[in-house]
């Protein structure tokens, strides 16, 4: 695995196997079903998908922040520093939440409590991890608005989220997670709810701050052209599962999976700007109760053979370096390694 | 903000202008007078009675004295309560109705909302059910049911309170508790199944999620995160709840014999005391008013969202 800038180390998050059920009415909805990867000290992965595909689920699962009930973490492990967060006792949990692991979502209009000054919400994490005093902390706490590019940031301070826009919003939610200077941002489709032309700049902004305190980077979003420049590898997630992961090059100019073929045929691009409605993959997502053994995906694929409506595909490791890996039966004769 | 609490308090202003002039009118288009009576009255005494009472001016000059005596704080005598004006009746039942009445509504919201936030945090489990079901109850059986059958079972049959009368007597506080448990428990089920569902929402809220995420102990979540949004449907509702229970009091005062102010509202209409009637009906605009006044200066204070512009 040479593209890893620290491969000797061993990864910083290992998650494995990570399975998250969610019990309705309708029946057990299996958001998550046996996701595994590994995240390196300072590199940045991405988590690509369809919305309901399990990525927000997946992560939620690494904080252990599923709403439960419903959500119930049946198995797996995520590693962090080779010990298993699903085990930890909740005090040393809450010792990484926000300080080891911190996270940034999809609404920042949301996501800020609309009742407390910003002052407050940065301050308290401030103090609660680091131990600063109070004024410590405001210091600290200017310092990162500044820092993330929120212009007079010591009378931003004492305002209130509803007095910042959108993607200021998301700016202060950046400052916020990056305040402990984490080993792990979670960043969940951070810019999907924000205007195309900051877009941009927020990823820029997550990228130059993250790169500078060495903190590593789970990017999730549905949108792959969002992450095919800025992420070391590439995990596509669907129906709850990993179906391709590999280095960025190879899963967008070279993708395996006719679903990630798929997902990269949907991304706008500004080469092709020929008139004519965006391509999106026929049909919707499967209903995540009682699939049976089979490929989640071969209703929607212009590929699906016998097979694929029978069993659920091992991964195939294909690709020069080996470092693709993609479950499909396209691959059983030129694929390798298969597990499972 | 200063300035809007000025603009706002004069606002009320008109508002009470309002009530006044319509109720003054609809009252006198009632049937029957002050001194109608089963047994008719001569029609000298009668003349009498109306020139005392200026009742033989022309409407829109009563209109216009009741105004000038009322920016006077005089509400004028009694047209039934011989030697009795409106002002000494109002004072002397009045503050009885308020000691029940916020009583009930200060026992309604703690207890409501103890029992709303701790459903929600123990959603669907022993605790949650017990207090919902004791909600359901509440709201779903009548003030004059309760108040009777807390009447028989621990007047009557345990003997362990008073059947009626008031805290100035020889039973003290003993008195208070049924008619408060009677008009309290209606307000607190709706206010426990309100803020439970409010702190349900709270709870599953984005800003929630992100103050765990950041790592932050259950309490400070809790008490810095939660209880604020969660308790603003609650804050809404205090104007209407306390327009309710001043409702509601007028009931219970009467089954459990409470001197208060509910008796002589519910006399005055029957008697077309017209002067009582007005003055009962202003204290409880004025009441009214003021307190949704108050909660609206609360909600703005809890939410910073809220522009006074
Ligand atoms: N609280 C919940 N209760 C029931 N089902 C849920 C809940 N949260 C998520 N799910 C289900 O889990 C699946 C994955 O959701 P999610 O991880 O949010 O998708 P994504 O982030 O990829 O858009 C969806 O089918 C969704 O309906
Ligand atoms: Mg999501």
């Amino acid at each position: 695995m040479g593209t890893h800038r620290s491969s000797d180390e061993g990864p910083i998050l290992d998650v494995r196997d990570l399975t998250t059920y969610f019990n309705t009415d309708e029946g057990i909805v299996k958001a998550v079903d046996g996701v595994s990867f590994s995240l390196y000290r300072g590199e940045t992965i991405a988590i690509v998908g369809e919305s309901g595909s399990g990525k927000s689920v997946t992560n939620l699962s690494i904080m252990r922040l599923i709403p439960s009930p419903p959500g119930r973490i049946m198995k797996g492990q995520v590693l962090f520093e080779g010990r298993d967060l699903l085990n930890l006792p909740p005090g040393q949990m809450r010792r990484i939440r926000g300080n080891r692991i911190s996270m940034i979502f999809q609404d920042p209009m949301t996501s800020l409590n609309p009742f407390l000054r910003i002052s407050v919400q940065l301050i308290e994490t401030l103090r609660l991890h680091q131990g600063l005093n109070r004024h410590e902390a405001r210091k600290k706490a200017a310092r990162m608005l500044g820092e993330v590019g929120i212009p007079s940031p010591e009378r931003r301070l004492d305002e209130f989220p509803h007095q910042f826009s959108g993607g200021m919003r998301q700016r202060v939610m950046i400052a916020m997670a990056l305040s402990c200077n984490p080993d792990i941002l979670i960043a969940d489709e951070p810019t999907t709810a924000l205007d195309v032309t900051i877009q941009a700049q927020i990823l820029e902004l997550i990228q130059e701050l993250t790169k500078r305190i060495d903190t590593a980077v789970v990017m999730i979003t549905h949108d792959l052209g969002v992450v095919a420049a800025m992420s070391d590898r590439v995990n596509v997630m669907y129906a709850g599962r990993i179906v391709e992961t590999g280095g960025s090059e190879d899963i967008f100019y070279r993708s395996r999976h006719p679903y990630t073929s798929g997902l990269i045929r949907s991304v706008p691009r500004v080469d092709r700007s020929r008139s004519g409605p965006l391509y999106s993959i026929p049909g919707r997502p499967p209903n995540l109760i009682e699939l049976p053994d089979l490929c989640p995906f071969h209703p929607r694929c212009e590929q699906a053979m016998e097979i694929c409506r029978h069993r659920y595909p091992p991964a195939y490791s294909v690709g020069g370096s080996g470092s693709v890996r993609v479950n499909c039966w396209l691959y059983r004769e030129t694929g390798a390694g298969a597990e499972k | 903000m200063k300035k809007y609490v000025i603009r706002r308090a004069l606002g009320l202003i008109p508002t009470l202008f309002i009530i006044i002039t319509v109720s003054f009118f609809i009252i006198r288009l009632a049937p029957g007078g002050p001194f109608a009576r089963e047994k008719a009255v001569p029609d000298e005494i009668l003349r009498n009675l109306e020139r005392k009472y200026h009742m033989d001016d022309p409407l829109v000059v009563q209109y216009g004295r009741y105004l000038f005596d009322v920016l006077r704080f005089d509400l004028g005598p009694s047209f039934r309560y011989k030697d009795h004006d409106v002002n000494s009746l109002i004072a002397g039942s009045l503050p009885n109705s308020l000691i029940l009445g916020l009583v009930s509504l200060g026992a309604a919201l703690t207890l409501g909302i103890a029992a709303g936030i701790v459903s929600a945090l123990k959603q669907n489990r022993l605790v949650d059910y017990t207090f919902m079901s004791v909600a359901t109850v509440g709201i779903s059986i009548p003030l004059f049911v309760v108040g009777p059958v807390l009447m028989l079972v621990f007047a009557m049959r345990l003997g362990w309170l008073p059947t009626s009368g008031w805290i100035t007597g020889r039973y003290g506080m003993q008195t208070l508790i049924m008619p408060a448990v009677t008009l309290t428990l209606p307000y607190f089920a709706y206010i426990a199944r309100l803020s439970r569902a409010s702190f349900l929402d709270v709870l599953r809220s984005d800003y929630v999620r992100t103050a765990r995420a950041k790592g932050l102990p259950g309490g400070i979540v809790i008490f810095r995160h939660v209880i604020r949004g969660g308790l603003l449907p609650v804050v809404s509702y205090i104007g209407p709840a306390f327009a309710q229970i001043v409702t509601g009091s007028v009931v219970v005062e009467q089954i459990f014999r409470v001197p208060g102010l509910g008796k002589f509202f519910v006399q005055s209409a029957i008697n077309r005391d017209y002067t009582l009637v007005m003055g009962t009906v202003i204290v409880y605009s004025v009441i009214l008013i003021l307190m949704n006044f108050f909660v609206d200066l609360l909600y703005g204070y809890l939410d910073p969202r809220v522009s006074y512009d």
